[in-house]
């Protein structure tokens, strides 16, 4: 700050109460616009009576709490005993310019005026000598009336609209949405902008030259800006389930709301690969069918085996074929079936399999990180997370519901949840003793051991299954069974993984119940960590059979088909068992509780136990996508399904959720699930397929070749034989992706830009807090002016 | 998408949409709900720009704010005249800012206002006890909710004036990613 001219109070020459506390002569320069402010004060209170103080019924409560713990030492008005001065103070302090903005209009145009013209200029902030009359029109209201005349009103709003027309359109139309003004206000204040508009002599004053390319390019933008309007009018008509989910989260709240909202998004995810595989792979197999032997006739059992008729179906790898379709040189295999076409387009099928599932792999890859993106944004904030109390208080109220016994329930969550909170932190300030923390630890460990221990129970026991289901089948295929026991022995492993899936929650519930973690919180990631875990390595185990295949489809020719069809009655498993987990798990259990305990609880929707099985299907169709391209079709069904019967139990069996849940933060936690385990574990499992594994050499579109990969390779070298000149093509696999070190590269690229935004994250955050003190310097200051100001009055009250 | 409506000229339409987070379809269909509220009250042509205020008992009977405790509040804080009773415009603008479209900073700055009981620009004890029981539908005890109530002042007030200033509060809805 630049040199200010010295502080000199009017006061009177006794003053001797200066020599107590540090006189303002002493301390730094003082804000200027707090000079004029205060002598102007200082004049008016020796004539000043109470003003309006009952109009504007204020508590009598101290300027300075009782209880703040950072109350420093001063005057502290007792509580009843009003200083004569503090009604003039307050209305000094109501009309300082950081706390006018918000209450009248005028303070408000002058604070977007204000910003509006920083976004314009961008320049940093000047220093206040250098600052014209019409720039800083908050510093110029030093009057004690609340409301500015019609006048100064008018000249502001016509200062805004003058500073908002030298903005972009895109910006001056943000800034019209966002001023918090009311709506006649915005709309005169439109008026006034569309005025200043049409007639460009008014123009004149402002710095941007008025070109016609300027006037152009506004009338292009605001056209676009309509069209926008009216295709977002469009997206808003077609949104599915719009009155379904607003009757459930009028019901139930934001937080199972989430569960619905994450399986659309799924379903998102699944339509787009099944059109991608749909357009690219399906429906040019099928327009050209391959020589197949005569299928079996179709028995129902194939829906809950896809073997049998599904077999040489376009559902599975096997069907597909290795060799150029409709290709006009070659004499094709499938000619014979092939109607009569005029065109002669050639379709390379392996490259088209290959690369079709590689581009879906990419365009999921893809979105899921915009979700993630879009997620986190809204729910991450950098800085402190103190505040619980207060933000629980202001943003635990849930507007979505609407219905009133809903209304009811939430607001005795509320009445909960602030009550465990108050215990909480009472508690805290008296810790547990150790013995009590002693027990409490033992218990955690053991709990977490116990879980532990299941998990590998578990994975111990699907690997003896599978051993033991390999045994009979090879002692089935040894002595021709039924055809239907054939088929029914294939289900049995998936039957019993769905069924541990669908078990192991309920006890990790049990063993939650006996832990009683310290926060509602805490609970929810235990029980996610723990059912994931579960997941996760079950199904790491399964992958590793597939790969291996030692003990699963280790007698087929075509393994490919064969892991299709496992994958295909996982899923449907998966299904059935989340059907029965919802029939038994929520119909039954309302039963029970309603005839034979006769209470009035429902059960709960456990919203993290949907969601993980959920991820668990999804990890499943990721895993089958190479084997069955039309396993995302099925998920497809699957998920519509699910909506539907989900929803219909919720409606019926259900009350509304009793534990705290915040919704966007755990929206974050479950894509970040789906993409870290889920996604990125599919997508390894299908890159060492693809990579590694040798195809099978008698079915599927990669017979013949040495793994998946060489297919681009192979075709490369076709163009070349055909083509000598587009050689320079091979190079790009060469030298981009087999080469080490432009991976390296990539991967080192990748990590500086994680590093510098943990750099910036850190930065920001020590900014929060120099700011934080910055204010809790402004408010000590506050305090020592009032003081000061307490002071002269007293001091003029004793000599007058 | 040329609809042949009668109810508003072409201008009006479009300041409404340049003022509001909504489209067109989404603009007629409130005025229609605004008009279901009372039929002989509110004309069917707004070309005029008549003057018409619904009362605030008719607009808290709406099945959005039927059961919602800050109906009052919300409703005189939207109002031009600051007791509850709306015109087509406060109507549209309260929908408006409550939607999902609109930012953050707009809702806090309403929101603030909505738990400003007193109408003095601050948030003091007072009116955090309002708001504390209005939440909780006074089943916590007078305790607790001075308890609550002086915690929430510590945790939130920044220049430590003893209440919550607009920048306070803005200060504290940034961090709470529910808010909504």
């Amino acid at each position: 700050m630049s040199q200010l001219p010295a502080f000199t109070l009017r006061v009177p020459e006794n003053t001797e109460s200066d020599g107590q506390e540090p006189s303002p002569d002493n301390e730094g320069a003082l804000h200027s616009s707090f000079c004029e402010l205060i002598e102007e004060q200082s004049s008016l209170v020796a004539g000043a009576i109470e003003m309006e103080l009952q109009e504007r019924s204020r508590e009598p409560s101290a300027l300075l709490p009782p209880l703040d713990p950072m109350a420093t030492a001063g005057l502290e008005p007792k509580q009843g005993e009003q200083h004569p001065g503090y009604a003039t103070t307050l209305r000094i302090l109501a009309n300082m310019p950081s706390h006018t903005i918000g209450r009248s209009r005028g303070a408000i145009i002058s604070q977007y005026y204000n910003r509006t013209a920083r976004l314009r200029r961008r320049s940093s902030r000047p220093s206040l000598q250098q600052l014209s009359h019409t720039a800083r029109p908050s510093l110029r209201q030093y009057d004690l009336e609340s409301d500015p005349t019609n006048a100064t009103l008018a000249d502001k709003q016509s200062l805004l609209a003058k500073e908002l027309l030298s903005l972009p359109p895109a910006q001056r139309s943000q800034v019209l949405l966002e001023v918090p003004l009311s709506l006649e206000e915005k709309r005169s204040l439109r008026r006034q902008l569309s005025q200043r508009r049409s007639t460009p002599g008014l123009r004149v004053h402002s710095s941007e030259p008025t070109s016609p390319c300027a006037w152009c390019q506004d009338c292009i933008v605001l056209g676009c800006r309509t069209l926008w309007y009216r295709f977002l009018a469009l997206i808003h008509a077609a949104q599915p389930w719009h009155y379904a989910l607003k009757q459930i989260s009028g019901r139930f709240g934001s937080s199972v709301l989430s569960y619905f909202l994450f399986l659309k998004t799924l379903l998102l995810f699944n339509i787009i690969s099944f059109l991608l595989l749909l357009v690219f792979v399906v429906a040019l197999q099928a327009a050209y069918p391959p020589a197949v032997a005569s299928p079996r006739p179709f028995t129902g059992l194939e829906l809950l085996t896809g073997a049998g008729s599904f077999t040489h179906s376009l559902l599975y790898y096997g069907y597909y074929s290795n060799t150029t379709l409709n290709d006009p040189s070659a004499s094709s295999p499938s000619g014979s079936t092939s109607p009569s076409r005029a065109t002669q387009l050639p379709y390379n099928m392996p490259l088209a399999y290959m690369f079709t599932i590689g581009a879906n792999f990419f365009a999921t890859c893809i979105l899921l990180m915009y979700s993630m993106y879009h997620s986190f944004l809204k729910s991450y904030r950098v800085g402190s997370s103190t505040g619980v109390l207060a933000i629980k208080i202001f943003s635990a109220w849930d507007f979505k519901v609407v219905q009133r016994h809903s209304v009811k329930l939430q607001s005795e969550n509320i009445c909960t949840q602030l009550k465990e909170l108050l215990a909480e932190q009472r508690l805290r300030s008296c810790p547990l003793s150790l013995p009590q923390r002693l027990r409490h630890i033992t218990v955690l460990l053991l709990a977490w051991l116990l879980a532990l221990g299941t998990v590998l129970g578990c994975v111990v026991a699907v690997y003896y299954f599978s051993e033991l289901m390999h045994m009979v089948q090879q002692k089935q295929g040894a002595a021709a069974g039924s055809v239907w026991l054939q088929e029914g022995v294939l289900l049995a492993l998936p039957f019993v993984v769905s069924l541990l899936n669908t078990l192991m929650p309920h006890f990790y519930n049990l063993l939650a119940a006996w832990e009683k973690q310290d926060s509602p919180e805490a609970e929810v990631y235990v029980a996610i960590c723990r059912n994931l875990l579960l997941k996760m390595v079950v199904l790491g185990l399964l992958c590793y059979q597939w790969l291996s295949r030692r003990l699963v489809c280790s007698a087929k020719e075509c393994w490919e088909t064969c892991v299709g069809q496992d994958l295909y009655r996982f899923v449907v498993m998966d299904f059935i068992f989340t059907l029965l987990d919802t029939g038994f798990g929520e119909l039954l259990w309302r039963l029970i509780l309603e005839k034979k305990l006769k209470s009035k609880r429902r059960p709960e929707f456990d919203i993290a136990q949907n969601v993980l099985e959920l991820i668990y299907g999804q990890t499943l169709t990721w895993l089958g996508v190479l084997f069955a391209p039309l396993l995302p079709a099925v998920q497809v069904v699957k998920l519509l399904l699910l909506f539907y019967i989900k929803k219909t139990s919720l409606m019926q069996n259900c009350q509304s959720p009793s534990k705290p849940w915040q919704a966007s933060h755990m929206s974050t936690v479950f894509i970040t699930l789906l993409f870290f385990p889920s996604f990125l574990g599919a997508a390894i499992f299908v890159s060492y397929t693809i990579w590694w594994e040798k195809p099978s050499e008698t079915c599927g579109p990669f017979r013949g070749l040495q793994t998946i990969y060489q297919t681009p390779k192979v075709w490369v070298e076709l163009l070349e034989e055909s083509n000598p000149n587009i050689a320079w093509f091979g190079w790009i696999p060469q030298y981009l992706v087999e080469n080490t070190v432009f991976l390296f590269f990539l991967t080192g690229m990748v990590l500086a830009v994680i590093y510098f935004n943990i750099q910036v994250l850190r930065g920001q955050r020590q900014i929060i807090c120099l700011l934080e003190e910055q204010i809790a310097n402004e408010g000590e200051d506050k305090k020592f002016l009032i003081q000061r100001i307490h002071c002269i009055y007293d001091d003029k009250v004793h000599c007058a | 998408m040329g609809n042949k409506q009668t109810i508003f000229t072409p201008e009006q339409l479009d300041a409404y949409q340049d003022c509001t987070f909504f489209t067109r379809k989404e603009i007629l269909r409130l005025f229609y709900r605004y008009r279901d509220l009372a039929p002989q009250l509110v004309p069917l042509d707004y070309t005029s720009r008549p003057d018409v205020a619904l009362p605030y008992e008719l607009i808290g009977s709406m099945p959005e704010l039927k059961d919602n405790p800050f109906r009052q509040r919300i409703a005189e804080v939207f109002s031009e005249s600051g007791d509850g009773n709306m015109t087509l415009d406060d109507f549209l603008d309260m929908f408006s800012v409550l939607s999902e479209m609109a930012p953050r900073d707009l809702k806090a700055y309403y929101a603030f206002k909505i738990y400003d009981f007193n109408n003095d620009d601050y948030i003091c004890k007072s009116d955090l006890e309002k708001t504390v029981n209005k939440l909780t539908r006074n089943e916590l005890t007078p305790e607790e909710v001075s308890l609550a109530c002086e915690k929430v002042i510590y945790e939130a007030d920044l220049d430590n004036d003893g209440k919550l200033s607009l920048e306070d509060f803005q200060h504290m809805i940034i961090r709470a990613p529910d808010f909504l």
